[in-house]
This record gives structure tokens, C-alpha cells and sequence, in this order.
């Protein structure tokens, strides 16, 4: 599909990205420059603050934007997932370049142009809206320019925290290898950026001209005219929340589809519906268990291990009654009947390399591994169910250590050569298009992920309709359907949501 | 305690002041009076803490022991606006906002008064004529569309606008060309006799003293060491005032080369 017809088919979702961008950055930036420059000026007058309070806020620049929003995720009021969390972080960001600038605007202005003012009689309250302030002004716009500029780029970062804007694109993009997509998030970002700099530049220059008569009071209706323009940004932006229910996703194209097929379902039972999703790592179960999800698809091998912190085992009867007692007694939540399939880790190598070498299990890849490159996604890395026990069981050795990198590149990685063995997922639709093969976990080490919905029962309480739609989807989606279901997004370049619609007027849910 | 002679406008009693950087005060136990309707120059060098005892006239200092008396009341005494509001100042690189036209800048205290607008405007037009700027072609134009001399014509209206008693200046014309300085300085002291203004004028020439002073106080490493009239100070036989009258007849004397 070319980027053009991309675009045509795709605009309005374009411009409700767009349009949540503008307002991340917009409130932010307000929200920064009436905390910045007050405190800016605040520090024109205490000398002794000023080293602790630049050198605070130098620190919280110099913290990675993904760390902080992870900070910021379990605190109480500001966090949570969604735009607010968003907010507070991009706001951390602009702090500096504005209060700094606004500290070294005001102590720029001309000693004798100062002194002047006192000599006159001009109360400290005159001396900075009729002195001080306007001679700063320019320096101050500099600061708040370069504090804007910097905001558009963090927010694509804010995606992953599921408060939308054009990161949806740029992460969606490169999970499923998608130019299209990756071009519609990154340039209007780019193009954004550019503007908001020239703009601030043209402001500038009509401050730094020194021709300008009552400065101070066209500042205020500039900044006036911001806001209100925000607060119309903010007003459309959606913030009604009672009725609907909240349905999160990971961020994998299965994950969306499992979590679409619930909301088309309710939605057509005539029950509200929004869709949180492509949130990025524990995001989905943070916000079930803090009431601000009330559904999300999860494995139960996964609930097991890394969420209740068990020891693997492999009967999956076992793991799914075991994670359903845990979630009801300690969470309050409850897990719905399995969806039919199981989506483990599959350990796979190229097609070529198992025929050639006769490959059909695991232990039958061991004496070659030692010449081989791996290459792993970060969670199974870092999960106990994962890497490290995964090599203990088998007594694997690779020619070196794994490569990490994100699990969507190491399909692409394995089919062009460049590693030899992954850990993808058995349900990933591009298995067979890549004519890669799964070898056979022979020692039973990986533990059953059964597809379920986690839900809250006081979601469920609510809602008797949610608990029939969950029922209907017991046993509904074989392994086999979902690989298919996979592909047809991942390799067909189709939208989840018509993908999902086709499959339910099929099953006639 | 309180001085209140019929004219004397400022008194400085006993007055010193340092800093806490440096040992020796920057002026000690100086005692002064100025009268009202006199020009009272300050000469000295660099240094010798003449601007320091105009700044502690309107409170940019306060003295670190002694008081200064300004219309019978201690500046420890008075609310620092209302005292600066009541003092015209002009400094040497003029001082003034960039971002404010002429008429602004010199009806900067009217306006922070609360003076109404129709008697504002006059004032300024007034002013702006007075030193002999056209109100027409200068009134909407900004600092830096200006000459210095201009510049400084507009920071001596300005130091006048709000009728204040008393004016301080600080070397107002030391950036200036010789000319421009000559005629500035001939147009201020007509100016302040026909206003019958008081003033202090702090400079390190010696001329400019002669010319316009009522009284010269001659300052050298932060006190007084003469206080008389140009007739007198060009008799005086005290060294440093000495010094002064050589740099005259040197002067002149290359004058008849």
C-alpha cells in the first residue's frame, strides 16, 4: 500500500492522534510555563534558592522519559495510565529550559535600567510587570520554545502510556514493520516540532525588538488566548468515563485482537466502550487491579509465574485453577473460562536449518547452539519462566550472549540470518510465512499460556452481559484461528478491528 | 531626633558606611548640609565615595552608622517609595527603558502617582521643551533612536516630571562630546536656578564643578575634606583641592599654545 492511499484510508485516526498530541503538548507546556516562571522569578530573588531548585530540576531532565512514566504509573492522584500520567511527566520535561531561561532573562536586564526604576519609586511589584518582565520576554519565549519543541518529541513516548497522540503510530509501526505507519506518526511529529520552533521564533524577534510599547499586557492576552484555546482541546478531548467499560490491551498485535473482539461484542449489546490499548508492559494489570481497567486478555502461564510469582509447571488444569483461586482471593478479580488456545513460547529456527540438520525438538538443537547466535525479546529475558531457565533445563550454550531487542524484530532477524534461534510466540502469524519452524519443547519446560480474560468482579457485578459475552468465548479461538487471526493484521496489513468484525459475523457472535 | 532647619533639605549626620568585603569604610563620619535652593556638588576621584553619599540620599544605601536626613526626617524613617518619588534622579548612561518612548519614559512618575492623563501629557510636553526637545518630533520615539545628549535630556525631564523637591545626579553628562557636555551643562544651570530646584551633582570635573555649583564638597578616600564656595575653593590652599587648580592652569596654559 502506498503512504497516500494509507493516508486516505486512515485520516480521521490520523487527525484524532493528532489532535490529542497538540493538547498533550499544548497543556503541558501552559501548565510548565505557570510553574516555571513564577518560580523563575521567585528565584531572581532568593539567591540561595537558585542553585538547589536549577539543579533539581536538571536531574529530572536528565531522567529517561519511558523511567519516568514508569515512576509516575502507581503513584496516587497523578498517576495512573492515560493522559494525566502523561501531563505531569512532559511538564517535569519543560520545567528547566523555562525556569532557567526566565532566571537568566530577568538578571540579563541592565543594572542602570534597573537602578533607574528603583531610584524612580517603583514598588517591586512595578518594577517586574513594567521593567523586568518585558525586557525579559525574549529570553523567556526562547526558554518556552525550546521547552515546546522538546515536548513533541517526549510525547510520542506517551503512548505507551496510553495517552495517545502520534506515538500510537510510531510503536505500532515498528511492532509490525509498518512504513506507512511509522511515516504517519514520525513526520507529522517532526513537522510539529519545526513549527512550534519557527512560530516561537517569530515571536521572539517581535519581543527582542525593542520597539514595543506595553509588552507586559499583550503577553497576558496572548497567554490568555492559549489557554482558552487549550481548554477547548482539553473540553473535546473525552472525558466522560462512568458508564463505559474500560478495555486495555498489551502492546501485540494478539493482545489487540482478543481485547477488540470483547469491546465489538459489548458495543453491539449497546454498552459503551474505551479501548485502552497497546499499553506498554505491566500497564494492563496495574490498571485492572487499581480499578482503572476492568478487562484485559492475559496467558494464565503468564499470570502464574510472573505475576504470582510461581514456579513453573506444566499441567495446565492445574495453572489455570491455581491462578483463578489466587486472582479471586488476593486481587479481587476473577478469570474467564479459556478462549481455546495456547499461546507458549515457541523455539523457533529457520526452515532450511531444521531440514538440513533433522530438527525436530529442542534437545535435538543443543550441540549446534553452541555455534549459534540467540536472539530474545526483553520479556522473555528478564522473566524467571524465561531465558535463564530455559537454558538451565536444556543445558544450552550459545556462541555468545543473546542478543535483546524488541520481540517483533526477531522474526525478521531469524528469517534474514542474522541470529539462528528465537523465542517468538507460537500463535505469531508469521510462522509459516517466513518458513520458520517450531521445535518441540520436549522437556516440558515452558509452563501452558491459555488465552483467558481478566476481568473485576465488581466489572462483572455490574454488567450481566459482560459475564455471558465471556462464557460465549469459551473454547471459541483454536491455536490455529489465532495464528490466523494474527496474520491477517500482521501479514496482510489488515486493521484489527475489520478483522475482528469479519471473524464475529462468521461465528455469528 | 529630629533637624529641622527652615532650608535645610538634606543633613548627613555622622554618617558612615562599608561593606563587609572590604576594611576600609567606603565613607567615614561625613558630615553635610544642603540647602534648600543650592546646587551642592560633589567632587572627587574615583573612588572617594561620592556616589555612595548620593545613593544614600533616596535609600539605595542605608548608612551603616549616622543618619541621613532628608526634609527633617531620617531615611530610616521614611517609606522608601514615597522618598524616592520625591527625589529626581539622573545618572550617567542615562538609565532609561528601552521599551518605553520618550513620553513614556518621562511620565513614568506622574503615571505610578496616579497623576489623570490630560495633566500628564502637559507635563510632559512641558518638560520635553524645557530641555529643549520637541515634544512633536521626540515624544513617540525610543532610546535608541537617540543621540546621548538626547538621552540625557530626556532623563533630566524625567527626574523633574513628579515636581520632585530635590534632584540627584550622578555625572549625568560625563559620556557626553565636550560641546554637548558644555551646552548641557550651561542649559542645567539655568535650568535649576529658574526652578529654583535643589540639587546634589556628583562629578570628577572640575569645570563642570566651578560652573555649577553653589557650594563644592571636595571628597578624597571616603570623607569630606572641603565644603566652600568656587571662590573660595579656587583660594584654598588644601592639597587635593591644590591638585584640582593645577589641572586648570595646565589646561589653560595649553589652551594658549
Amino acid at each position: 500500500m502506498s503512504f497516500w492511499q494509507f493516508l486516505q484510508d486512515n485520516w480521521r485516526e490520523l487527525l484524532t492522534l493528532l489532535r490529542q498530541h497538540v493538547s498533550l503538548v499544548l497543556i503541558s507546556t501552559l501548565v510548565a510555563v505557570l510553574i516555571g516562571i513564577p518560580t523563575g522569578i521567585l528565584l531572581t530573588r532568593k539567591r540561595a534558592l537558585r542553585g538547589p531548585v536549577l539543579g533539581i530540576a536538571n536531574i529530572m531532565q536528565t531522567i529517561p522519559s519511558l523511567a519516568l512514566f514508569g515512576f509516575l504509573i502507581p503513584l496516587p492522584f497523578i498517576g495512573g495510565i492515560g493522559a494525566r500520567t502523561a501531563i505531569v511527566a512532559l511538564v517535569v520535561y519543560a520545567l528547566l529550559p523555562i525556569i532557567r531561561n526566565t532566571v537568566t532573562g530577568i538578571l540579563g536586564v541592565d543594572a542602570n535600567v534597573r537602578e533607574a526604576a528603583v531610584a524612580m519609586g517603583m514598588t517591586n511589584g512595578q518594577i517586574l510587570w513594567q521593567v523586568e518582565l518585558p525586557l525579559a520576554m525574549g529570553v523567556i519565549l526562547t526558554g518556552v520554545r525550546v521547552a515546546t519543541v522538546i515536548s513533541v518529541g517526549v510525547t510520542t513516548i506517551a503512548a505507551a502510556v496510553g495517552a495517545g497522540g502520534l506515538g500510537v503510530y510510531i510503536f505500532r509501526g515498528l511492532r509490525q514493520y509498518d512504513n506507512n505507519l511509522l511515516l504517519a506518526g514520525a513526520v507529522p511529529a517532526a513537522l510539529m516540532a519545526l513549527g512550534a520552533d519557527f512560530s516561537f521564533g517569530l515571536l521572539e524577534k517581535y519581543f527582542s525588538v525593542q520597539s514595543k510599547r506595553d509588552k507586559g499586557r499583550s503577553v497576558l492576552l496572548k497567554i490568555a488566548v492559549a489557554t482558552a484555546a487549550a481548554i477547548l482541546l482539553v473540553g473535546s478531548y473525552g472525558v466522560w468515563r462512568s458508564s463505559r467499560v474500560v478495555i486495555a490491551s498489551k502492546d501485540f498485535t494478539e493482545s489487540v485482537l482478543l481485547s477488540e473482539i470483547v469491546a465489538q461484542m459489548l458495543e453491539a449489546r449497546g454498552v459503551p466502550v474505551e479501548r485502552q490499548f497497546e499499553l506498554g508492559g505491566n500497564l494492563p494489570h496495574e490498571g485492572l487491579i487499581s480499578g482503572k481497567v476492568d478487562l484485559y486478555p492475559e496467558y494464565t502461564g503468564t499470570a502464574y509465574t510472573a505475576i504470582l510469582h510461581h514456579p513453573p509447571i506444566t499441567d495446565p488444569r492445574a495453572v489455570y485453577d491455581q491462578v483463578k483461586r489466587e486472582y479471586d482471593e488476593k486481587l479481587g478479580v476473577d478469570l474467564s473460562p479459556p478462549l481455546g488456545f495456547d499461546n507458549t513460547f515457541a523455539i523457533l529456527v529457520r526452515g532450511a536449518e531444521a531440514r538440513r540438520l533433522h530438527l525436530k525438538t529442542t534437545s535435538d538443537a543443543v550441540p549446534y547452539a553452541r555455534s549459534w547466535r540467540a536472539g530474545f525479546g526483553q520479556d522473555f529475558m528478564s522473566r524467571a519462566d524465561g531465558y535463564p531457565g530455559f537454558v538451565k533445563a536444556y543445558g544450552l550454550q550459545f556462541a555468545e550472549q543473546p542478543r535483546e531487542m524488541d520481540l517483533s524484530l526477531t522474526y525478521i532477524a531469524l528469517a534474514s540470518g542474522k541470529v539462528d534461534l528465537i523465542a517468538g510466540n507460537s500463535t505469531e502469524g508469521r510462522i509459516a510465512a517466513l518458513d520458520l519452524v517450531q521445535l518441540e519443547d520436549d522437556r516440558h519446560y515452558f509452563p501452558p499460556y491459555e488465552g483467558v480474560y481478566i476481568v473485576r468482579k465488581d466489572s462483572l457485578a455490574r454488567l450481566s452481559v459482560l459475564r455471558d459475552i465471556l462464557n460465549k468465548l469459551h473454547d471459541a479461538i483454536s491455536s490455529e484461528e489465532m495464528r490466523r487471526l494474527n496474520y491477517e493484521v500482521d501479514g496482510k496489513k489488515r486493521k484489527p478491528a475489520d478483522v475482528v468484525r469479519e471473524w464475529l459475523a462468521q461465528k455469528g457472535f | 531626633m529630629s533637624e529641622a532647619t527652615n532650608n535645610t533639605l538634606v543633613k548627613f549626620n555622622d554618617v558612615s558606611y562599608s561593606v563587609p568585603s572590604v576594611t576600609t569604610p567606603i565613607i567615614s563620619r561625613l558630615n553635610l548640609s544642603v540647602r534648600q535652593g543650592e546646587t551642592l556638588v560633589l567632587l572627587g576621584e574615583s573612588g572617594c565615595g561620592k556616589t555612595t553619599t548620593l545613593k544614600l540620599v533616596n535609600r539605595l544605601l542605608l548608612p551603616t552608622s549616622g543618619d541621613v536626613f532628608v526634609e527633617g526626617k531620617a531615611t530610616t524613617d521614611w517609606d522608601p517609595i514615597r522618598l524616592r518619588r520625591r527625589t529626581g534622579y539622573v545618572i550617567q548612561e542615562g538609565g532609561l527603558f528601552p521599551h518605553f518612548t520618550v513620553e513614556q519614559n518621562v511620565a513614568l512618575v506622574p503615571r505610578l502617582d496616579g497623576w489623570d492623563e490630560g495633566r500628564t501629557r502637559e507635563r510632559v510636553d512641558e518638560l520635553l521643551t524645557l530641555v529643549g526637545l520637541d515634544p512633536g518630533r521626540f515624544a513617540d520615539r525610543y532610546p535608541r533612536e537617540l543621540s546621548g545628549g538626547q538621552c540625557q535630556r530626556v532623563g533630566v525631564a524625567r527626574a523633574l516630571a513628579a515636581e520632585p523637591p530635590l534632584l540627584l545626579l550622578d555625572e549625568p553628562f560625563g559620556a557626553l562630546d565636550p560641546l554637548t557636555r558644555a551646552s548641557l551643562q550651561r542649559e542645567f544651570g539655568e535650568l535649576a536656578k529658574r526652578l529654583g530646584k535643589t540639587a546634589i551633582f556628583v562629578t570628577h570635573d572640575v569645570r563642570e564643578a566651578l560652573l555649577l555649583g553653589t557650594r563644592i564638597g571636595l571628597m578624597a578616600a571616603g570623607r569630606l575634606v572641603l565644603l566652600e564656595t568656587p571662590e573660595s575653593f579656587l583660594h584654598s590652599n588644601e592639597e587635593h583641592a591644590r591638585a584640582y587648580i593645577e589641572t586648570l592652569h595646565v589646561s589653560a596654559m595649553s589652551d594658549k599654545l
